[in-house]
């Protein structure tokens, strides 16, 4: 069953046609790759989702809602996680109060004064953000500011935060973009054993192309804002249309 | 204890104890002492001390927790003085209906003015504010007071005359703001040797709301709400695709903050029942980011630190004098001690604004995390003094304290 449905898509930034009837569906559990081109339209597309660009027309639907319209927080809160391409974290806040706010948002919802509690008495949240930090090996730093972590870390943490909501669907937006090849592949091995372990479909936009092949179980190319192919990783490999417009003839 | 952890309970108990011992601790000097001028524990500067201590911590809440810098303040400072005096004019001169309803006007009046300036942020939302505040003022300084609706008396400011309704004011009461009977100016004089402290009513009425309501900071601070605020002033991005929506918890932070400084305009209100337009202009918004920057911004006691610390040399700096300084550097030759007094002079008497402004400068460039910074400071050199070299600098700022 497809978790994620989008329907003739387009958006247009003035003379520019950025999308043009782009279908897409994310099937249930799967990790579903968009790669393509620099232009292609990923980003996009993905902002689309999120609730940050409304498309000028088409639908995008959620588990059979549709979320063109909504807030991002509003999205949020109906399953899909967002992990952008450079960490988005709360830098001044230490790792462990990191954790602990998306587990609150959960819990009490986009907005609850919840100003005369104390953090340390809510036992469960808390136990939940340390048993989030054991799993992201993260559990030594929870005092630190979450700004002096190094690039890794961060989207250890960024990816941690995440997946302490038990989203549905996990929307990564070049997670490795300017990592070394050490931090990517730690990256790569951290994704796959979230895949082993959850009900969980990721969807993920990237450049890196050893990132792609080692993860997507279904690939879609874009390119000048339409989708070219979709197909499993093999076959997108021999494809020769996708080599032409993406990987290059060299390639 | 009163579910704050040990830290926050000390930090409680040393603030109640300063408060309540105030009137010792500011007139260490003996009456009739050439140092006597340096007193500050008289009534009125006591009171104001605490005053303007609530509302920095208030202030605080807004600008410290989630970053956005309001340059309206005084708006809501106004407000709640306008309603305490108002409250006296109709009700009685007891002055706890008068602080109630300065709370609730202000924070109804910061709903508002914070529900339109909140959808801008940064420099924007600084503007909207300073603009809000500056037509509260018009509104206060001309425009309500005309002859057909008369809100605010104009340039006279608001005062409660005899022919006043005061429906609940009993025959024998007080003819000024009193707590059930006990007037706010009452003043017990302890004379020990040749001291003398004064005990004033109106100032343990602030000082015991000041402690109340600086407990209710340490709770918002310490809470998940409190965690959200910072949230909101780290990254709103990462906030709202956390999957919460910041702009609810910043309106409800700017309301809180607004209802301290209504709080701190009924207590004003409460120990002189006059209140000016003048309490609104921008001045006296920028006096409270101020003291938040020179005490610490985002820090549990700065606020208060800096309130004392611009209310002290407001009154006690302003009143030195060149004969003063005369009297002081008499001991040089007479050209030498006119030439001291001379360079001196421009920083003294009318001329503490520019002390305050260099003090200011100093602390921005040095201590960016203000007074409570530099105590910190203090504290960690002694440390290592006493535990000698070895021992390595922790180099983090301790945050929040």
């Amino acid at each position: 069953m497809a978790i994620l449905r989008v329907k003739d898509v387009s958006k247009r930034f003035g003379g520019l046609k950025a999308l043009t009837d782009v279908n897409l569906s994310v099937e249930e559990n799967s990790v579903h790759a968009i790669i393509g081109p620099n232009g292609a339209g990923k980003s996009t597309l993905l902002n689309c989702l999120v609730g940050k660009l409304m498309p000028d027309t088409g639908s995008v639907l959620f588990d059979n809602n549709s979320v063109l319209g909504l807030e991002p927080f509003q999205i949020n809160q109906m399953g899909i996680s967002r992990v952008f391409q450079t960490p988005e974290i709360f830098g001044e806040l230490t790792v462990m109060e990191n954790m602990l706010i998306p587990i609150f948002a959960m819990r009490d919802g986009a907005f609850r004064m919840h100003a005369y509690e104390t953090i340390a008495n809510e036992k469960v949240v808390v136990e939940q953000a340390e048993a989030m930090l054991e799993e992201m090996n993260m559990a030594d730093k929870r005092e630190m500011h979450a700004a002096s972590l190094s690039r890794g870390d961060k989207r250890r943490l960024e990816i941690g935060m995440c997946l302490s909501q038990n989203p549905r669907l996990l929307l990564l937006d070049e997670p490795t973009a300017g990592m070394a090849r050490a931090d990517t592949n730690n990256t790569i091995d951290l994704l796959k054993q979230i895949k082993e372990e959850r009900d969980i479909t990721i969807a993920i936009i990237e450049h890196d192309m050893h990132v792609v092949f080692s993860l997507a179980e279904r690939i879609t190319v874009l390119a000048q804002g339409t989708p070219l192919v979709e197909d499993t990783p093999e076959n997108i490999r021999g494809n020769p249309k996708v080599r032409e417009a993406y990987l290059g003839e060299a390639a | 204890m009163l579910g704050l952890n040990k830290k926050d309970t000390s930090l409680l108990i040393i603030v109640a104890l300063l408060t309540l011992l105030a009137p010792f601790i500011l007139n260490p000097f003996p009456e009739g002492s050439a140092m006597a001028q340096f007193n500050a524990g008289y009534p009125d500067l006591m009171q104001r001390f605490v005053i303007f201590g609530i509302f920095a911590i208030g202030f605080n809440i807004l600008f410290g927790l989630t970053g956005y810098l309001s340059f309206g303040h005084a708006a809501f400072l106004g407000v709640g003085s306008y309603s305490a005096v108002w409250m006296f004019k109709l009700l009685s001169y007891n002055v706890i209906p008068a602080i109630a309803l300065s709370v609730v006007v202000a924070g109804l009046f910061s709903l508002l003015i914070g529900f339109v300036s909140l959808r801008r942020s940064g420099i924007y939302f600084s503007i909207l504010t300073l603009a809000f505040a500056q037509m509260s003022f018009a509104l206060a300084y001309s425009v309500l007071s005309n002859p057909k609706f008369n809100l605010t008396n104009g340039e006279t400011g608001l005062q409660v005359y005899a022919d006043d309704p005061q429906i609940l004011q009993g025959a024998n009461a007080p003819d000024l703001p009193h707590l059930f009977g006990l007037p706010m100016r009452a003043t017990y004089t302890m004379d020990v040797g040749a001291w003398s402290f004064d005990f004033n009513a109106g100032y343990y009425l602030c000082a015991v709301i000041m402690m109340v309501v600086f407990y209710l900071a340490i709770r918002i601070f310490r809470s998940p709400f409190g965690m959200m605020l910072r949230a909101v002033k780290s990254n709103q991005q990462r906030m709202n695709y956390t999957g919460l929506n910041s702009k609810p918890y910043t309106l409800a932070a700017f309301v809180i903050s607004g209802m301290y400084a209504g709080l701190a305009g009924g207590l004003m209100a409460a120990m002189d029942p006059l209140a000016g337009a003048e309490r609104m202009q921008w001045t006296a918004s920028g006096e409270v980011v101020l003291m938040t920057i020179l005490g610490g911004t985002g820090t549990l006691i700065g606020p208060v630190l800096g309130a004392g610390f611009i209310k002290y040399f407001e009154n006690i700096f302003s009143k030195i004098n060149d004969n003063v300084l005369h009297s002081w550097f008499a001991f040089l030759p007479d050209g030498l001690e006119d030439a001291v007094v001379f360079l001196i002079h421009p920083f003294i008497g009318k001329g503490w604004h520019l002390t305050l402004g260099i003090l200011f400068m100093l602390v921005v460039i040095y201590l960016p995390g203000g007074l409570v910074e530099g105590g910190q400071r203090l504290l960690n050199w002694f440390k290592r003094k006493k535990t000698g070299a070895d021992d390595a600098p922790s180099g983090k700022t301790e945050p929040a304290e």
